[in-house]
């Protein structure tokens, strides 16, 4: 009883400062506002650790905080391996193919009008579809190791970086283009110096959102049949083996892989588009 | 429309590509049934085969490569297999009157349809409920939106199990729940996006304006904020409800699901019948476009009511 307390009073706590600080003088200064929503994490995981412990909820159906805490710690291992496998060689690979893949195509059909025209709707259709579903069957033809998940995330990430850079190179203006053709700049010239570079803030918008895809693609493959090892078989099986404090150590890992990966492709796009608008400090 | 043109001749292109693709892709699976249907095949040992390319296959064993294209299991289906499950297992039940039949993929996508708007119900009214405190309140603007991003590059696949297990252990029965849980944590995003950007989109001038008129914050909200997210919020909800039904199948693909297009792929690829995860597939497609088709016929409607022309 004492710990509900404890986290209610936190909470309240926790909040009255959060509302002190973002009325304050100071609320425009870096710390605080990174302070503010740490603050806002750790409540929640306090909260949840004084419901676990004062409620007495069972660690079969979900674990303290504290708990998960400690099998990560002690289950580095197997986590890293599984890393490993899901992460750097099923998602990665397959982001990178994909990207890559999704990038060719779109300068290659950007050459045309009539092929931009016809492949623009459809592209965004099949962005919209999910496409998660097709991962039995690519697990079928793949095999059951990482090349079927590494499929599966190309798959999934090709269209929304094709549309994405589509609609990007065509992002220049008549005056823009006229100014390169007044410089005696031929095709190649204009899409490296003038086009690529107006594109890059859509390209790296498909790739943030590729980003999620990725994983998700990589994880949801391996319910399809895996090695033993990898995220998605530690979850499934450790599901049904009721070893719920590894199934949320790998989510914990799994949450901060995404963030992780999301934030070097944001960090990266901040170096790469740094004369856009949106990155200008005012 | 004058994209018409273009779009039908990538399709067809499309369609070339795949039919240009079931030859190689089938003719092990040939190979194997002329077999054993005693036709003579080149190399006559299966494991020979094995070890061969699909395309050395191909050139020693020309007259074969025709069956390929009609295979019970197919590695690739031709489109027209697939179009033929897709009907025998929708309009051709439905005309027998067996229609919620469970053998019926109109049973399975009802199923995943009611998920999907009870998810995407949720997730509209959370995100937007998020999109109105963000915009009044600093406090939950500086606490919920950085959280609100970093919950998007969570891959919400590891936390459905754990999901399905948890709503069972608390005592909800079945698979709706859980799986409109997960598609509301999909679809609250854009939704909350949408909406914050939307309910910032007047201008100054215009706040000042009702001030001057002293209306209340309620009314500032009603007359002027709300109308003003309206092209917001209907373009997030066509990415919301999108993304809710990718939750519902993702929910139904852990192991377990029996009803639902998520379950009818998990089951196919256990029972070995492709062209029932094709069909699957191309009924979850099919979805998606009618949803999102409703969803925009329902903003050009309400924008011209509205007097924005969208």
């Amino acid at each position: 009883m004492s710990w509900l307390v404890f986290a209610l009073v936190f909470w309240i706590g926790a909040w009255a400062l959060n509302a002190s600080l973002a009325n304050s003088r100071w609320r425009g200064t870096i710390g605080v506002r990174v302070l503010i929503p740490v603050l806002f994490g750790v409540t929640l995981i306090v909260l949840w650790e004084g419901f676990v412990r004062g409620l007495g909820v069972s660690p079969v159906i979900l674990p303290a905080p504290s708990t998960v805490a400690g099998t990560f710690a002690a289950s580095t291992d197997i986590l890293w391996e599984d890393f490993r496998q899901t992460v750097l060689k099923g998602a990665l690979s397959g982001f990178v193919i994909g990207a890559l893949a999704a990038f060719a195509t779109a300068i290659l059909i950007d050459r045309s009008t009539f092929l931009t025209r016809g492949l623009l709707p459809i592209g965004n259709f099949v962005a919209a579809l999910p496409i998660i579903g097709i991962a039995p069957i690519l697990v079928n033809w793949f095999g059951f190791d990482w090349q079927s998940k590494a499929a599966v995330v190309v798959v999934m990430v090709f269209f929304p970086i094709l549309v994405n850079t589509v609609q990007g190179l065509r992002e220049t203006d008549a005056m823009q283009r006229d100014l390169m053709r007044t410089y005696a700049a031929g095709y190649l010239d204009t899409l490296i110096k003038l086009r690529l570079p107006a594109a890059l803030p859509f390209i790296f918008n498909g790739l943030k959102i590729a980003t999620t895809l990725a994983l998700i693609g990589a994880i949801v493959a391996e319910y399809f049949g895996s090695p033993t090892r990898g995220m998605g078989f530690r979850i499934s099986t450790g599901v049904g083996s009721l070893s719920i404090d590894l199934v949320w150590a790998e989510i914990a890992v799994a949450a901060m892989a995404g963030t992780a990966f999301y934030g070097l492709v944001a960090w990266m796009e901040r170096r790469v588009t740094f004369w856009h608008p949106s990155h200008r400090r005012n | 429309m004058r994209n018409i043109l273009p779009i039908l001749a990538v399709l067809v292109a499309l369609a070339v590509l795949w039919y240009a693709a079931v030859a190689p892709m089938n003719i092990r699976g040939a190979l194997d049934v002329a077999d054993r249907g005693g036709a003579e095949v080149i190399p006559a040992e299966p494991r020979d085969r094995f070890e061969q390319s699909a395309w050395r296959l191909m050139m020693a064993n020309p007259d074969h490569i025709a069956l390929g294209y009609s295979l019970d299991r197919p590695r690739l289906p031709t489109p027209v297999q697939v179009a033929d499950e897709l009907w025998n297992t929708t309009g051709e039940m439905a005309l027998r009157g067996r229609a919620m039949s469970k053998r019926s993929l109109i049973y399975h996508g009802w199923i995943t349809l009611q998920s999907t708007l009870w998810g995407f119900a949720l997730g509209t009214v959370l995100g937007m409920a998020g999109a109105i405190a963000i915009v009044y309140s600093r406090v939950v603007d500086m606490s919920l939106m950085p959280w609100a991003i970093i919950s998007q590059t969570v891959p919400i696949v590891a936390l459905a199990p754990m999901i399905i297990v948890l709503s069972s252990q608390v005592g909800i029965e079945g698979r709706g729940v859980p799986k409109a849980i997960i598609s509301a944590y999909l679809c609250y995003f854009p939704v909350l996006v949408g909406m914050v950007k939307g309910l910032r989109s007047p201008g100054a001038a215009q706040l000042d304006l009702l001030r001057t008129y002293s209306a209340s914050g309620v009314q500032a909200f009603l007359k002027l904020r709300l109308p003003a997210s309206m092209p917001y919020l209907f373009t997030s909800l066509k990415i919301g409800i999108a993304a809710a039904l990718v939750g519902t199948i993702v929910g139904e693909l852990p192991t377990g699901a029996i009803s639902g297009l998520g379950a009818r792929i998990l089951i196919g690829d256990q029972f070995g019948t492709p062209l029932a995860i094709w069909a699957a597939l191309f009924a979850a497609a099919i979805l998606a476009g009618i949803l999102v088709t409703l969803l925009d016929l329902m903003q050009r409607i309400t924008l011209r009511r509205m007097g924005m022309q969208a």
